[in-house]
């Protein structure tokens, strides 16, 4: 119990420490904000009126500490392109990445989890050499080249989907998730034989341990030492790397929402980075980085759980 | 280092060969020009004048490849290059003096690393806006805590062994024993570290450029010109295709010799 309490104690530290550093990256852009909001001919005393309007008079960790107030209560600023409140445009934006986040983690927990049990404990030199190869070219393919060759085959020579025709949440939520699949494969793809590659060494390592002769010789069948003692320590290194792989795909979102067209907050990333439209770029980057840093804190909790050597 | 030739190492390092050859062609003498821009010859499939069809522009694809492999190829060195020299420097201090500097910095990496490259990558060129060196600059920063995770836990494993203390009593300075005794025996494990950095680099540097806030035009790198060759996929599926495999061929060379490198050196 002490032990989870240092654990959110040193969770919220980092949240802060990340917040800080996201919210100090945007202070040392070059150029101010109210040239951008006032042109560049603006009188000084407009300037200094709409500085202490903006409260950019201020010492920056006053600034910092009312920013960080208002980010938790979701008012994340207002857009400069859009002209209107970062959290009504992000709105709209951030389920359908989220859905597509989720989607594509339980794509890939769903078929390397079996998939590398499997090829942990079928012990062949070909089954090995294909692995390895199978590994390699997947990882070898960029997401975004597989969303593009998917388009193409499944789009427009196959026309089961027409790319682009992105069908929205409210519209119709199996609809949005059909749609959402294939971006989702593409995505989970590289992650699935990483985790496959890892899962099944991780067994390979634990079948050669002390333990398992134990088991063996005292007539447990294989497939109850598989489940009751191997995948219990198998298990750990990987779980591990599933948080990371939320994290990666999570971010991967950006890349694959502009292959398929669809309006999640990647693509109001990139148009925003494109309009250096800081608010929107910041609020989103606190947004993700929040994330990444929850998901690895539940993993570690997860380990703690799994893992009894680590509670001491 | 002695490895044991197997499959992946003599097929990774002769793709990897081929390629660094075309690349390095390419930087010279290509098939065809690739700016000059030729009407007549607008989206052509594949074909024997033209081995990966024409552009929207009637530009030779294949020539463009092979140019744009070449930015891709030098960006993707040079970030990994910032990261392996950096890394080396500050895992080699911290592994070897260790101490409180040593906890922080490894903290830190730490931290970085948790985070994906890409999205790191994102906040800095949001700010310091796109363009061939900035790209390196952000990818290359990005890249030093890995490297330098991978040599600290070398250097402190090594450090204490007897032929470092036994070249430490015989009076060889520092800097010698740090970068002459102690680093050539990390590079089994520093090696697939470069081959992995290298895949990650290419890859990093496609997607950014495929979002097109990385390399900006007239230069053109394998990502940019899949960002432009999607708005043709329709029309000319070649210029994508065959786009798209150059850098599937160039990571895969590459993480094929690394794979055997690593195999090879595991049996010997």
């Amino acid at each position: 119990m002490k032990l989870v309490l240092k654990k959110i104690i040193s969770l919220i530290i980092t949240l802060f420490i990340v917040s800080l550093l996201a919210f100090l990256a945007f202070q040392i852009i070059p150029g101010d904000p109210t040239t951008k909001l006032l042109g560049t001919n603006a009188t000084p005393e407009k300037v200094a009126q709409l500085r202490s309007q903006l409260g950019l008079d201020r010492p920056v960790l006053i600034r910092y500490m009312d920013w960080l107030v208002s980010f938790v209560k979701g008012e994340f600023g207002t857009s400069y392109t859009y002209n209107r409140a970062v959290s009504t445009l992000l709105a709209d934006k951030l389920p359908v990445t989220v859905l597509l986040t989720v989607l594509s983690f339980l794509i890939t927990a769903a078929v390397s989890v079996p998939i590398g049990i499997w090829a942990g404990s079928t012990r062949n030199k070909w089954v090995d050499h294909v692995f390895v190869i199978l590994d390699q070219v997947l990882m070898a393919i960029p997401p975004f080249f597989f969303g593009m060759v998917s388009c193409f085959v499944f789009g427009i020579v196959l026309r089961w989907f027409m790319p682009g025709s992105f069908i929205s949440l409210s519209e119709s939520f199996s609809g949005c998730v059909s749609y959402l699949i294939l971006p989702a494969v593409c995505l989970a793809l590289p992650r699935i034989a990483m985790t496959v590659r890892m899962l099944r060494s991780s067994i390979q390592e634990e079948l050669t341990q002390n333990y398992v002769y134990t088991a063996r010789s005292r007539g447990l069948s294989r497939s109850g030492i598989m489940r009751r003692h191997i995948l219990k320590n198998a298990m750990i290194p990987v779980v591990t790397f599933l948080a990371v792989s939320a994290a990666e795909i999570m971010t991967g979102t950006i890349i694959i929402e502009q292959v398929f067209t669809i309006p999640g907050t990647g693509r109001l990333l990139v148009s925003s980075i494109g309009n250096r439209d800081f608010p929107v770029v910041q609020a989103i980057i606190v947004i993700l980085a929040a994330w990444i840093v929850i998901v690895n804190f539940t993993a570690d909790m997860l380990n703690h759980w799994m893992d009894p050597r680590l509670r001491q | 280092m002695k490895i044991k030739k197997n499959a992946y190492f003599i097929t990774g390092g002769i793709l990897s060969a081929l390629l660094t050859i075309l690349i390095v062609v390419g930087m010279f003498w290509t098939p065809y020009s690739t700016t000059a821009m030729n009407a007549k010859a607008k989206m052509q499939p594949p074909s024997w004048s033209h081995i990966l069809g024409t552009d929207n522009f009637g530009r030779d694809v294949f020539s463009r490849v092979m140019e744009g492999a070449g930015t891709s190829f030098v960006i993707a060195l040079l970030v990994v290059l910032i990261g392996c020299v950096c890394g080396i420097v500050i895992g080699s201090l911290c592994g070897y003096y260790g101490g409180i500097a040593d906890m922080i910095l490894m903290h830190v990496c730490d931290t970085i690393t948790a985070f994906p490259a890409i999205l790191l990558a994102l906040v800095i060129i949001s700010i310091t806006g796109g363009g061939a060196y900035n790209i390196v600059l952000a990818l290359g920063i990005l890249f030093i805590p890995s490297f330098a995770r991978v040599v600290r836990t070398q250097y402190a494993g090594i450090r204490d062994l007897n032929y470092i203390k036994s070249a430490r009593l015989m009076g060889v300075s520092a800097p010698r024993i740090l970068y002459a005794h102690i680093l050539p025996n990390t590079l089994p494990v520093l090696i697939p570290a470069v081959t992995i950095g290298f895949n990650n680099a290419v890859l990093a540097e496609a997607s950014m450029s495929f979002l097109g806030i990385g390399i900006q035009p007239p230069q053109a790198s394998l990502g940019s010109m899949l960002k432009d060759s999607q708005n043709y996929l329709n029309s000319a599926p070649w210029y994508a295709l065959g786009t798209g495999l150059a850098v599937v061929l160039l990571i895969l060379a590459f993480s094929l010799l690394s794979e055997g490198v690593q195999q090879g050196s595991r049996r010997s």
